[in-house]
């Protein structure tokens, strides 16, 4: 990352610690920021892997399940909860990466969707713990390691805060480790990453793991903001808003996917004071104005005009 | 010989059929998706909502002018074909050298809108469609009383189905179309208007889905929800088959649904799934499909 780069995020995040303070509603923060993990969760497997999964949904609805469900009735604490969750996603991811790596490209993204919907269709009727139609409602945030109260939203906010700046500082980590380099290898050219000698379906399926322990991990807190886990949040109309907001942000760039995420979440809450159930069909515009139009996202649009800027620059004149 | 395994022999051969009336449609529409992922390299996702779009093709104009069922057969497919042609010339048309992920991408953006206006208009409930009158009663077959509205269903959709099979495999135009599939740039070379074929081939798919709407229209309940809940079962069924071929696609297509009315007798919990579960065992046993081949 370099200065200018580094500049901006300090500034977002300066951003994100004021925000509450200058009337900016903590509810609608919380919310973006809980996407904006889940995106980030999802741009590791699309952007630097190349792997379309279909079915992200199901690990961040399920996670909020799990969480929802260990912190409602039984009891645990709020970060205890969080960890099964989280735990329970990566189990999922395991399975259902283990199928379906066994397929490249599109097929990837259809088992992947057709796997979710199982899972889904699995919460539907296992309706004494999920509640089925219903779901799980009036969840409590309880205590913090058992001290802290997360009741207040200000309180919880700055935990939900402190969670996502430490999933950004881990996908950094992970994208520009070693293996990072190898998942974008894979990404730009599989049989060349094959005939190297790396073990390709392994880089892939750690790479899927990761991705749905951190979607779950999204989820499991989205489920403690809002009080609530449904089906909504396993459905697979949930896995393409994680792709409208990756894509919209920037695919496999560090900024894309939480701008993304701010911008679908803040339109959603724009547009459904104003438009009510028409925000579906706008959303599917946007979605389709965006592949057509405009595949680099915000972020991939800004750091090409950069790019353009300074080859002209450095051009002696 | 009135029970088989435990079970009633009329039950069992009853849902047997009414697995072939839903294989039947899982094999229209899987058809739809091999024949467009073959020329045009896109997963159309779309394809539920095309499929939903002719039901209300046929509903809306017995609603509205009172069009009978038979010329909705007609109408159906035109309409939603006619869309077809319509997306592909404005939109689909500039991803085709890109990574078919993003034609994945815009089908869904475009399901989406689809599903969302008609959500909009009629809510999530569903409107019926009586059968036509020619076509009600039930017929005693000896072993079984088959509503006569499912086997026309089941015939019907045969006939499309390798009329289909027919025209791609057996005629000239079949040809030139898996000749574009192979080899679009050598094909125009000879002269043929391959972005023509392309933007036909799209909207034949769709007249498909769309023909499969209207059929469907009186067996279930028409709503804006009918295509999402079918087009992930339809990709399943099109993983278990693999894309290449297009008699696979049938044949699979076919096969499920008689398999899922085969689990709706013994374990019904599970018949809702166990086209995702035989999907993950043929994954895990043959990576490249039933009738698909490596790559």
């Amino acid at each position: 990352m370099d200065r200018t780069g580094k500049l901006a995020w300090l500034v977002g995040l300066l951003l994100l610690i004021v925000a509450p303070f200058i009337g900016v509603y903590p509810i609608f923060l919380m919310t973006a920021l809980c996407f904006a993990i889940f995106a980030m969760a999802f741009n590791l497997l699309l952007g630097y892997t190349g792997l379309l999964s279909f079915g992200h949904a199901a690990f961040f609805g399920g996670a909020a399940y799990v969480t929802g469900w260990l912190v409602h009735s039984q009891h645990w604490t709020p970060e205890l909860g969080l960890i099964a969750g989280t735990l329970a996603a990566g189990a999922a991811g395991l399975v259902i990466g283990l199928i379906a790596i066994r397929r490249q490209g599109i097929y990837f993204a259809m088992v992947t969707l057709a796997l979710a919907q199982l899972l889904a269709f699995g919460f539907e009727h296992a309706t004494s713990i999920t509640g089925g139609e219903d779901g799980i409602q009036g969840i409590q945030r309880g205590k913090l390691f058992g001290l802290v109260s997360l009741d207040s939203d200000l309180a919880l906010y700055f935990f939900v805060l402190a969670v996502f700046v430490a999933v950004f500082l881990f996908v950094l980590r992970v994208v520009h480790s070693p293996y990072g380099q190898v998942l974008k290898a894979i990404r730009e050219n599989e049989p060349r990453a094959i005939s190297l000698g790396y073990n390709v379906d392994r880089y892939k399926l750690l790479a899927f793991v990761l991705s749905a322990s951190i979607a779950g991990l999204g989820g499991g807190l989205k489920s403690l903001v809002l009080h609530l886990a449904t089906l909504q949040d396993v459905r697979w109309e949930q896995s393409g808003e994680v792709i409208l907001m990756t894509l919209l942000g920037g695919l496999g760039t560090f900024a894309g996917p939480v701008l993304g995420a701010f911008t679908v979440i803040g339109m959603q809450n724009f547009l459904s004071d104003r438009v009510g159930s028409w925000t579906g069909v706008i959303i599917g515009c946007i979605f389709v104005l965006c592949v057509v139009a405009f595949r680099k996202g915000f972020v991939g649009e800004l750091l090409a005009w950069q790019k353009r800027r300074k080859a002209k620059g450095g051009k002696p004149s | 010989m009135t029970e088989l395994f435990g079970i009633p022999i009329q039950a069992l051969f009853g849902q047997l059929m009414l697995g072939l009336v839903n294989g039947s449609f899982y094999a229209m529409l899987s058809l739809g998706l091999a024949v467009i992922f073959g020329l045009l390299g896109v997963v159309n996702f779309a394809h539920g909502a095309l499929y939903m779009l002719g039901a209300y093709v046929a509903w809306f104009s017995m609603d509205r002018w009172g069009i009978s069922y038979w010329w909705a057969l007609l109408l159906g497919p035109l309409v939603v074909g006619a869309v077809g042609a319509l997306l592909e010339r404005t939109l689909l048309k500039r991803l085709y050298k890109l990574d078919p992920l993003y034609g994945l991408l815009l089908t869904f953006g475009l399901a989406l809108i689809i599903q969302g206006v008609f959500q909009q208009y009629y809510g999530s409930s569903g409107q019926d469609y009586s059968s036509p009158d020619a076509l009600q009663g039930a017929t005693n077959l000896g072993f079984m009383v088959l509503p006569n509205y499912r086997g026309w269903v089941i015939i019907a959709s045969l006939v499309v189905c390798f009329g289909t099979w027919f025209l791609i495999e057996r005629t000239q135009l079949g040809a030139l179309l898996r000749a574009g599939t192979e080899n679009p740039a050598l094909v125009q070379a000879f002269g043929v208007n391959v972005p023509l074929m392309v933007t036909l081939t799209y909207a034949g798919g769709a007249a498909l889905a769309g023909l499969a709407g209207v059929l469907a229209a009186p067996v279930i309940q028409v709503s804006p929800l009918m295509g999402s809940n079918l087009i992930i079962i339809v990709f399943a069924v099109v993983v278990i088959g693999g894309m290449g071929s297009i008699l696979g696609s049938i044949i699979t297509g076919l096969a499920l649904g008689l398999i899922e009315g085969l689990t709706r007798v013994f374990y019904p919990e599970a018949s809702g799934i166990v086209v995702f579960v035989i999907m993950a065992v043929v994954l895990m046993i043959r990576p490249a499909g039933l009738f698909g081949k490596e790559k």
